[in-house]
């Protein structure tokens, strides 16, 4: 309160002030962002035994002045050499490609076919993609357990019609998990594609027809790459978040179907082997978070070095 | 502008219904009569009056709200402060760092930031006693921290659009910094800070992983316990109460919608 009142008396905002309103947020995010990560890198360096919390100290300071430091890496070995894990990342990695695949597809549609409306039809479109983001997460996938059940809605339906004799078994397998995904992050990739078509000079389009493209070909040699940077935008807010993904598999899915987040949620909760969920975290952030960061960067300087 | 092709009605039709049926299917039969989603057995609001009775709903409906207000006002406080210092202060070291920390959650599956600030509370107990149990405290410092980043993205966004010519103005005619931001950025950039509010809100609101990694005995959000209850098996109530999340919701986000609208079009 009383830089607050400094700052009122003073004509300029002197460096000193600033630095609160840097050092505020920065301070919240070491404390609780960057030093939690440094601690799961810690406990997935220690060993699981049963107390609480379930890991041994890395660090201990013992009888007669002895300082030892313990670095457990039977959790990296075993992530390493046992198949199941494997196994979980690369079906987490199937499925997320799969379900950004998907995503692109549908939400560049339906993302260009906003662009084309009439522009006073558009602010009542694009709500009408967010309103469904607001309502519970957790609903819109019960429901979906509900439509996609040998007893559910859809079958139901199919049965009434005749189209079908047995009930197809829609639900706790990869398809249901699939729909699952595409299905809660399909704004996620029609927002920042619209971003992009809805600034996208109709000059270019114009310059095309006029040297002789054709409709179709104007799409996809000037279009498509102009919304490059909303496509990249979507995938990766599609991708990442798919590859860790809990609630959906364990919903959704068979009591098999592996996705990592599941995995880490299991070993956590489960199997209370945190050193293992920990190691599980940071193979996740190295295999495809921080490449994907890296990237992102790169790009920002692009952008920025273009301008 | 020339009328929609085929292409383009038939992917907004495809689209939207893909995208609003289940919400239908959930809301038609929280009113049926019987328990399965296949047979419609007549009308009725019984499911709505067991949620009344369900007196460990209520307490969950009562922790979440609590958990998102407080979240979502303070992550509008720290993501402000975040917003303006990378759009307003310049070059400064330890610039990009900065930036990473404040827009990774946006990205960062939720099974790992939960983990993470759980491993930091586990650690901070045993080194210096707090927090002495998990409850709404530690899960609004996580929920904090990662909707911070979504109203940083927001404010960040209308602060590089600003029109300064107003600021300038104040400055010259001789307003001191702190009140030409209190008194001229401030109510300027308010609907984007609602919506980061309600942002926050409604994440805090839907977030069960986080929540899961940090609650302890007592504290269980609302939907902690709708996971648990779907994992349980199907639970007509669900519906209901999904029903009035839903229909609630809606309407104000329909409300604000429409209130944007009209602001837009004023200008």
């Amino acid at each position: 309160m009383i830089f607050l009142m400094k700052a009122f008396k003073n004509k300029v905002w002197s460096a000193h002030d600033r630095r609160w309103v840097i050092l505020i947020p920065c301070l919240w995010l070491v404390l609780f962002f960057l030093i939690p990560f440094f601690l799961v890198i810690k406990i997935s360096l220690s060993e699981s035994i049963l107390a609480i919390p379930p890991f041994n100290p890395l660090v201990t300071w013992g009888a007669e002045c002895v300082l030892s430091i313990r670095l457990n890496f039977e959790t990296i070995s075993r992530l390493v050499t046992d198949s199941f894990y494997l196994g979980a990342f690369s079906s987490s990695l199937i499925m997320a490609c799969v379900s950004t695949l998907t995503c692109l597809i549908v939400g560049y549609g339906v993302a260009y076919a906003i662009s084309q409306v009439r522009s006073q039809w558009r602010f009542i479109l694009l709500l009408m993609i967010v309103l469904p983001f607001w309502t519970s997460f957790l609903v819109r996938i019960y429901a979906w357990m509900g439509l996609l059940g040998t007893e559910g809605t859809i079958n139901s339906v199919l049965l009434y019609l005749g189209i079908i004799h047995k009930p197809l078994s829609l639900l706790y397998n990869n398809f249901s998990v699939w729909i699952g995904i595409v299905y809660c992050y399909l704004p996620f990739m029609i927002l920042p594609i619209y971003a992009i078509l809805d600034k996208l000079d109709p000059v270019y389009l114009e310059a095309a027809h006029d040297l002789g493209c054709r409709p179709w070909q104007a799409f996809w040699k000037v279009t498509i790459p102009l919304s490059l940077p909303g496509i990249i935008s979507g995938c990766i807010l599609v991708f990442i978040p798919a590859i860790g993904e809990f609630v959906i598999p364990d919903l959704l899915g068979a009591s098999d179907t592996l996705m990592i987040g599941r995995v880490l949620w299991m070993e956590f909760f489960s199997n209370r082997d945190w050193p293992m969920a920990c190691t599980l975290a940071v193979a996740i952030l190295l295999l495809f978070v921080v490449p994907v960061m890296i990237f992102q960067r790169f790009q920002l300087r692009e952008n920025e070095e273009r301008q | 502008m020339r009328p929609l092709s085929k292409i383009n009605i038939i992917s907004l039709i495809f689209g939207y219904a893909f995208l609003y049926l289940p919400i239908l299917i959930v809301v038609i039969f929280s009113f049926n009569e019987s328990k399965l989603l296949s047979t419609w057995s007549g009308f009725s609001f019984k499911w709505y009056r067991a949620l009344k009775d369900n007196e460990g709903l209520l307490s969950a409906v009562g922790s979440s709200l609590k958990i998102a207000s407080i979240s979502a006002t303070l992550a509008v406080i720290l993501g402000t402060m975040a917003a303006i210092t990378m759009v307003r202060f310049g070059r400064f070291k330890g610039r990009t760092l900065f930036l990473g920390m404040v827009s990774s959650p946006l990205i960062m599956p939720d099974v790992i930031t939960g983990l993470a600030v759980l491993m930091m509370f586990v650690t901070s107990e045993q080194l210096i006693g707090i927090p002495s149990h998990r409850g709404i405290m530690t899960i609004t410092i996580a929920h904090i921290t990662v909707s911070m980043a979504y109203v940083f993205l927001i404010i960040q966004a209308r602060l590089k659009d600003f029109d300064n010519s107003l600021e300038e103005a104040a400055k010259d005619l001789g307003a001191k910094p702190t009140k030409v931001f209190f008194l001229i950025t401030l109510p300027l950039i308010t609907p984007s800070l609602m919506a980061g509010w309600l942002l926050s809100f409604a994440l805090s609101l839907d977030d069960v992983v986080i929540a899961s990694f940090l609650s302890g005995p007592g504290a269980t959000t609302l939907p902690m316990l709708i996971f648990s209850s779907i994992r349980l098996g199907v639970s007509p109530e669900i519906n209901a109460l999904a029903s009035l999340i839903i229909a609630i919701i809606s309407l104000i986000v329909l409300g604000a919608g429409f209130l944007l609208y009209r602001q837009q079009r004023r200008l």
